[in-house]
């Protein structure tokens, strides 16, 4: 395991040090994306510049070692997430592209008339709108879990909204809006207790936590590539091999067949018979790189500082009596994402006004509009964590926002 | 990017008035704005004596900058033309996109000419044209209402 060491784990990371309008960078969107070591982006590089042929055809020699590297990277995600099998690992293009493929393959399939889906309402649009389209067709009702006034999700909750007619739960383990983690392993327990199966959004978990789909018992678990340091454009749909293999596929193309008549087909054995097309391999091998890059440096030693991080912009921001912070005070409750709301400012102008002073974080309705509503709130302004953001950092964000009472006219 | 440009103090005096934020008694017409990817969302209400712009009011939520640039527009149509209304519309919409730039012809913009530089900060030029997209849409539905 590497020293947590902030100023050597910096500069692995070229694009943090720049500076925005004349101020150094103060990146604080990692809920959206996350920023790339240099080893990530050279697996990316080596791929392409020496090896770079279409997997799974051809008995060429850079065709074998472009399988190899792709199902190399298919079983390090394997072993990162305690899959039973690298059968289980499917490649997407991100944690939407995998939620789709569940509510397409499984949901229009599987869910009938009269069945119930429930979701929580702090969901990322991309955990609703594919169930609301599955309800529709399917005729079948699509149930919200509400949080409580502190930001949780009570387990009465869970106990009075899955029943035996619920199908499928689908939530994530960590809101991007509230921080606010979730008890996945509790809600799996009761929801197959009631005969459903769990699909569990692990888009905001998996960059900060360990994840472990056996330990949770899972019955699906998604995330992206691009928040755990990985590139853009590869995402992970991990299912239990039984379930996987009684689904339709979801693509059709190359690469998914066995053999191909020309009225009928059949469809190779998973993973591939979920990934139809030229998969994206350098994708697959910088994903895997930064996988390796996260256990060097310790998912513990990660949350600590991350959790430090937390605790001391929570306490900044109480000292500001105009912000309202929209999450969970207890800090064992919800991870580095904090979303607030500050009196007299609307979050746009916040975002452009520390944007000046070189600060990076999110304003509006961070795709979960559902969310927004429930809490009456607009839009909110989102500061998130990763594990190379300074404390430092943090009082430059609090001066900065206190820049932007002085600018909307309402004094310091 | 200089922040002195965006919020001067003009745009923050409209953003923080009230006097054009209302529900009209009897609007002739309601359309709405919406900004989705950032939550901008406003309803303009109209009111019409023939051709004329009567009485315009607004409600909704938004930045302050979209706030302050549908406040100045009302301003600017009360008591005009369809006609001119559309044409300030247009005449707002191109100074953002630099194809009129020339102080001289943007005069007719009155106050709103504070949004000449936004494109500076090009991720908020959508709160700025958002109110005038909205009344080109309202007046164009109003015409094809009356050929119904």
């Amino acid at each position: 395991m590497k020293n947590f060491d902030l100023n050597s784990i910096r500069k692995d990371f070229p694009t943090l040090f720049q500076s925005v309008n004349g101020k150094p960078l103060v990146y604080l969107d990692n809920a959206a994306t996350t920023h790339k070591p240099q080893v990530v982006l050279d697996a990316i590089s080596d791929y392409y510049r020496n090896f770079n042929a279409n997997p799974h055809r051809g008995a060429h020699y850079l065709g074998v070692t472009a399988t190899d590297m792709y199902e190399n990277a298919r079983e390090t995600v394997q072993k990162f997430v305690n899959a039973k099998s690298t059968r289980e690992i499917i490649f997407t293009k991100n944690a939407s592209e995998a939620l789709n493929l569940i509510a397409y393959s499984y949901g229009m399939s599987l869910i009938e008339e009269g069945d119930e889906i429930v979701i929580c309402i702090s969901e990322h649009h991309s955990n609703i709108v594919p169930w609301q389209q599955v309800a529709k067709h399917k005729k079948a009702t699509l149930k919200y879990l509400y949080i409580n006034p502190s930001f949780t999700l009570d387990m009465d909750e869970v106990y009075s909204k899955i029943t035996d007619k619920t199908k499928l739960v689908s939530i994530a383990q960590m809101s991007n809006v509230l921080g606010t983690i979730y008890p996945v392993k509790e809600i799996a327990e009761y929801a197959h207790g009631m005969g459903a199966k769990i699909v569990v959004d692990a888009a905001q978990s998996i960059p900060h936590m360990k994840v472990d789909v056996q330990d949770i018992n899972a019955d699906f678990m998604v995330f992206s590539g691009h928040k755990m340091l990985g590139p853009m454009g590869i995402g992970v749909l991990y299912g239990k091999e039984e379930l996987l293999e009684m689904m339709p596929p979801f693509l059709m193309g190359g690469d998914m067949i066995e053999y191909v008549e020309e009225q009928s087909t059949t469809y190779a054995q998973l993973p591939q018979k979920f990934e139809a097309g030229t998969p994206n391999v350098g994708g697959a091998v910088g994903l895997a790189a930064a996988i390796g890059y996260l256990k060097e440096l310790g998912i513990e030693e990660i949350h600590k500082h991350e959790r430090k991080l937390t605790s001391y912009a929570l306490s900044r921001l109480k000292e500001l009596p105009y912000v309202k912070v929209y999450g969970p005070e207890q800090l064992d409750q919800r991870g580095a994402v904090i979303s607030f709301h500050m009196d007299g400012c609307h979050p746009h102008d916040v975002a452009s006004i520390v944007d000046t002073y070189g600060v990076a974080l999110r304003a509006g309705h961070h795709c979960a509009q559902p969310l927004m509503k429930y809490l009456q709130a607009p839009a909110t302004s989102r500061v998130s964590f990763y594990f190379y953001n300074t404390i430092n950092e943090v009082d430059i964000l609090i001066d900065s926002l206190k820049q932007v009472r002085k600018w909307l006219g309402h004094g310091a | 990017m200089e922040l002195e440009s965006i919020y001067t103090d003009l745009i923050l005096e409209h953003s923080q008035s009230s006097h054009n934020k209302r529900h009209l008694d009897h609007a002739d017409w309601c359309e709405r704005g919406h900004n989705p990817s950032c939550g901008d969302d406003i309803l303009l209400e109209l009111k019409w004596k023939d051709n004329i712009v009567e009485e315009a009011a607004f409600t909704g939520s938004g930045c302050a900058i979209s706030q302050a640039s549908t406040s100045m527009m009302i301003d600017l149509i009360n008591g005009k033309s369809v006609e001119e209304a559309k044409h300030l519309a247009d005449t707002f919409l191109a100074m953002i996109k630099k194809i009129i730039t020339e102080d001289s012809d943007l005069e007719v913009l009155e106050d709103a000419m504070a949004f000449k530089n936004i494109s500076n900060m090009p991720a908020r030029v959508k709160c700025a044209v958002l109110a005038w997209h909205t009344l080109n849409e309202a007046l164009k539905n109003k015409k094809v209402n009356e050929k119904i």
